[in-house]
Order: structure tokens, then sequence, then C-alpha cells
């Protein structure tokens, strides 16, 4: 009895905040349509659904929405592998040889706190305009604080753990193994979702300034002739796409909790 | 007869930027085959650091440690088996799992290993729990699980580092006892390390205090208790249980 109630009461809250979520998108979209329709604020600034929703199909500016899209998407994808493997492998070999890490934490202090964005013109001299350079832009924003993390999270990992290995007559790489890894996935996970966002950050900034396909691409071409419409579709098109990066993650982490 | 383990003139002393604390000076003493020895001394006084140095995790800085053959008499696949104060059970392995680290580790899951570890499991009341998550065990089966996982490797000389102290009185009056009983029943040769005087006379043959840090050779007690077999606790209600704890007592704290 109380059972029941309690579930109905859980399946109940579910859908109340569902409805409100989808209600406070409804409310926003219907009112931004409403006021520029009826020029309470100026459709050639503030453009509406409708306005982009009719040019999504016809936008060519070096290809189509599509195109723009996913060659963001691929950008992002690559970057976000890139990072994860790489930092995963420099906190692995951080924490297997603590002097090294000693050695270079001043280092990756300085690179973690530097803004990216000034590195850009610098990787464009460097490897010019490209996928490429777009690529190692998305890496360069996450991979030294996702090395800082990884590895500090390695560290507080069980102590007491790493010695009950040494007295079972295992060796540092089995400490690594059999506790540092499997102890520390509730950390690479959550570290997987900084890095999907930080990731976003470093293309968009590297499409901005080299490239000529892309979101970034469009969003900054569309600023310079003026067409606001395409400008807030592209922007629009990010918050989906960043929506949808973080609910993939978020199933991912729940799947690995079921399988602990 | 040769003695299991031998300690000559030991010491040993932790290095740290600001101060060198000496833990061991000079300490000697033997272990027997077969024996079960209790180590007690204040609180700090490097008993853990022993059992670190006699499993082979720390060097000592003089004096040296011997191991006769018979240690490997009966081909352990580690011949000293450490039990550590925590359980140090993974909550992210199922309690079969955890009982089966070493031999993955030392590379012995062969199906004669995995037997033995189910029939451990089995004797200690864990087969039903063989697949849980070692969150969901009490105290004392963790506890059981932790001695499971140091005996499947079949070690000669067992080391417990208090490994009751985390458990509540009635629940570690229990434990003990049992886990104490399996152990002499298997033969083995053990060191236990302890604050609980009643534990320690309770438990074992002899009985080793050493002083303050730096810690040193006080005195050595053979323990010798009448016991009513029938009768669980017997052992701390023997005659002779009172003056051995009130000798224990004043050797600990005599200055």
């Amino acid at each position: 009895m109380k059972r029941e109630k309690y579930l109905r009461s859980l399946r109940r809250q579910k859908i109340i905040i569902i409805t409100i979520r989808i209600l406070i998108l409804v409310v926003f979209l219907a009112s931004w349509e409403f006021l520029s329709r009826f020029h309470l604020i100026d459709p050639f600034f503030f453009s509406s659904p409708s306005r982009i929703l009719q040019y999504l199909p016809r936008v060519n500016m070096n290809g189509n929405i599509l195109v723009h899209t996913g060659v963001t998407l691929y950008e992002i994808m690559i970057s976000f592998i890139l990072t994860i493997a790489l930092s995963l492998g420099v906190a692995i070999l951080l924490w297997l040889f603590p002097n090294a890490s000693k050695v270079l934490e001043p280092y990756l202090v300085a690179m973690n706190s530097l803004p990216k964005s000034a590195l850009a013109p610098l990787l464009i001299v460097w490897l010019g305009t490209g996928t490429r350079t777009i690529i190692i832009a998305g890496i360069s924003v996450a991979i030294f604080g996702s090395i800082i993390q990884l590895y500090s999270g390695f560290r507080e990992c069980d102590v007491k753990g790493t010695k009950l290995i040494l007295t079972l007559g295992g060796n540092r790489l089995c400490c690594l193994r059999k506790v540092i890894l499997p102890g520390s996935i509730p950390i690479i996970l959550s570290n997987l979702k900084v890095n999907i966002g930080l990731c976003l950050v470093g293309v968009i900034i590297g499409e901005f300034l080299a490239s000529r396909r892309g979101l970034g691409y469009l969003i900054i071409y569309s600023s310079q002739v003026f067409r606001l419409d395409i400008l807030i579709m592209s922007i629009m098109i990010l918050c989906l796409i960043a929506l949808i990066l973080y609910f993939l993650l978020n199933r991912l982490e729940k799947i690995m909790n079921k399988q602990k | 007869m040769k003695p299991l383990i031998e300690f000559k003139q030991i010491s040993y002393s932790y290095q740290s930027p600001d101060e060198c604390t000496n833990a061991i000076e000079n300490l000697s003493f033997h272990v027997n085959k077969g024996e079960f020895i209790s180590v007690i001394g204040p609180s700090g006084c490097g008993k853990s650091t022993l059992l670190s140095m006699i499993a082979g995790l720390i060097q000592p800085d003089s004096g040296s440690i011997e191991y006769s053959e018979e240690l490997y008499a009966s081909h352990p696949i580690r011949p000293i088996g450490y039990m550590l104060q925590n359980d140090a059970l993974f909550p992210f392995r199922s309690v079969y799992r955890n009982c089966i680290l070493g031999l993955e580790i030392n590379h012995a899951l062969t199906e004669e290993n995995l037997t033995y570890t189910r029939s451990l499991l089995e004797e200690y009341g864990l087969m039903p729990f063989a697949d849980r998550r070692p969150t969901e065990l009490s105290g004392g089966m963790r506890q059981r699980a932790a001695l499971i996982r140091t005996l499947v490797l079949r070690p000669e000389l067992l080391l417990l580092d208090e490994p009751f102290s985390s458990l509540d009185y009635q629940t570690r009056l229990t434990v003990s006892d049992d886990i104490c009983s399996k152990i002499r029943s298997e033969g083995k040769t053990t060191i236990l390390v302890t604050h609980d005087l009643a534990e320690a006379i309770s438990l074992s043959d002899r009985v080793i205090v050493l002083t303050k840090r730096p810690a040193t050779l006080r005195k050595e007690f053979l323990i010798r208790l009448t016991r009513d077999s029938e009768h669980r606790f017997s052992s701390r209600e023997a005659p002779e249980f009172q003056s051995y704890f009130h000798s224990l007592w004043e050797a600990l704290y005599e200055t």
C-alpha cells in the first residue's frame, strides 16, 4: 500500500518535471515568435523560430547546414577521443613515475591556466588552417585540466588498497590495474563530461579563426554579412549538440554504474 | 629446532624532512613453527612497522631477519600472509573476486586454487554472499572475507595487524574467537599485533611486550591456560587469566 503510494508519487514527480521542462521551452519559443512577429523586438536582430526554420534548408555558405554541423561534430568527436586517450595515458605515466609528475607540475598548471584562445593564432601559423588545426585547438583547451584532474583522482584513490596489493605480492603496475583504474571509474566518467564541453569550446574557437566549414565558421561569417537569422540558428544547433552529447554521456555513466 | 623467523638486533627509523623518528631499536626475538604469538605495546610504538618489516615491505636499517626454509616447505603461493588493520575489500569487486585477488596477482588462478577458495567461502559461511558487494556484508563477515583472501595463498606465516579493532565489542569477541580457532586448526604460525591485553592472553601461546618508542623487547610471557573446551570464551574465564592480565599490565606500564 505504502509502497504503491510512494511509487505513484515518484512517477508523478517525474511527469511534472518533464512537463515543466517542455513548457519552459514552448513558452520561450512562443513568446520569441510572438514578440518578433508583432515587431515588439526587431526581427532583423533577434530573428524568430519561424524564420530560423525557414532558413534552415536554404543556408548555402560553403555548403549547407548539414555539412557545417557534420564538420563540427566530427571535429568535436575526434578531439574528444584524442583528449581522453592522451590525458589518461599521461596521467597513468605520471602516477607510475611520481618524480616526473613533481618536475612537470608547474608546467602543467601554467599550461592549464593559460587562456587557450591565445594559442589559436600561433596554431594557425604553425599548422595552417583546416581540420587538423581545429582538432588540436579542441584538444589544447581540454587536455591540461584533464590530466591534472585524472592524476589527482588517481592519487586520492585508496592508499590502503595499494598497500594491500603490495602485501599480496603485487607491484606498482598491479596496483594500477587492480585498484587505481577500477577505483577511478567515477572520476573518469565525470572527467568525460567536463572534457566534452571544453572540446566544444576549443573547436568553436578554432573554427572562428581557421576554417571555411563548421558552425563556428558559420557564426563568424553570418555576423560579418549581417545574416543574424543564420547566426542565431547556428547557436541553437550548438545548444542542441551540447545537450545531446551530455545526455549520451549521462547514459553511459548510468550504464557503468549499473554494472557496478 | 630452528625457529621459523628470527629477528637479530633489528633497528628501523622513519625519515622526514623535519625529523628522524626511531621506531624500533635493537629488537631481537624469534617465532617457532606453529606458534601463536601476540605483540603488544603502547600505541604508536612501531608494532605495525614490525609486521611490514616481516612481510618484506620495508627493510631494517640494521640487524637481520632470518627466515627458515620451513616457510617454503608446503610450497605456498606467498609464504607470508599479511592481514591489514582494515579489511581493504574493494567495493567494485564482488566478495568472491576480492578473495581471489591475490591469486590473480600471483598468476595462480588454477582450478585447484579456485576450488580451495570456494571451500573456504563455504567453511566460513560466506558462500551465499559470494556474488554480493563487500558493502553489503557485516563487519564480521568482511573480516572473514579478508582472511580468506589471505589464506587462499596458503601462507605458512600469518601476520594480523589489529584485525578486529574495527569491530564492536560483542562482534569482536565472537569473531576473534572464531577466526583464531580456525587459524589454529589449520596449524598456521601467527603473529598478532593488538592493543587488547585480554585478546592477547586468550588467543596466544606467547605474548611479547614492547617498550614505547623506540620499541625494543620488554618482556615475554608464555601463556598456559586451563581451558574448558566445551565453553565459548572459556580461555577468558580460565583461573590464570587475571594474573596474566596483571603481569602484562605491569610490564606494559612499568617505567
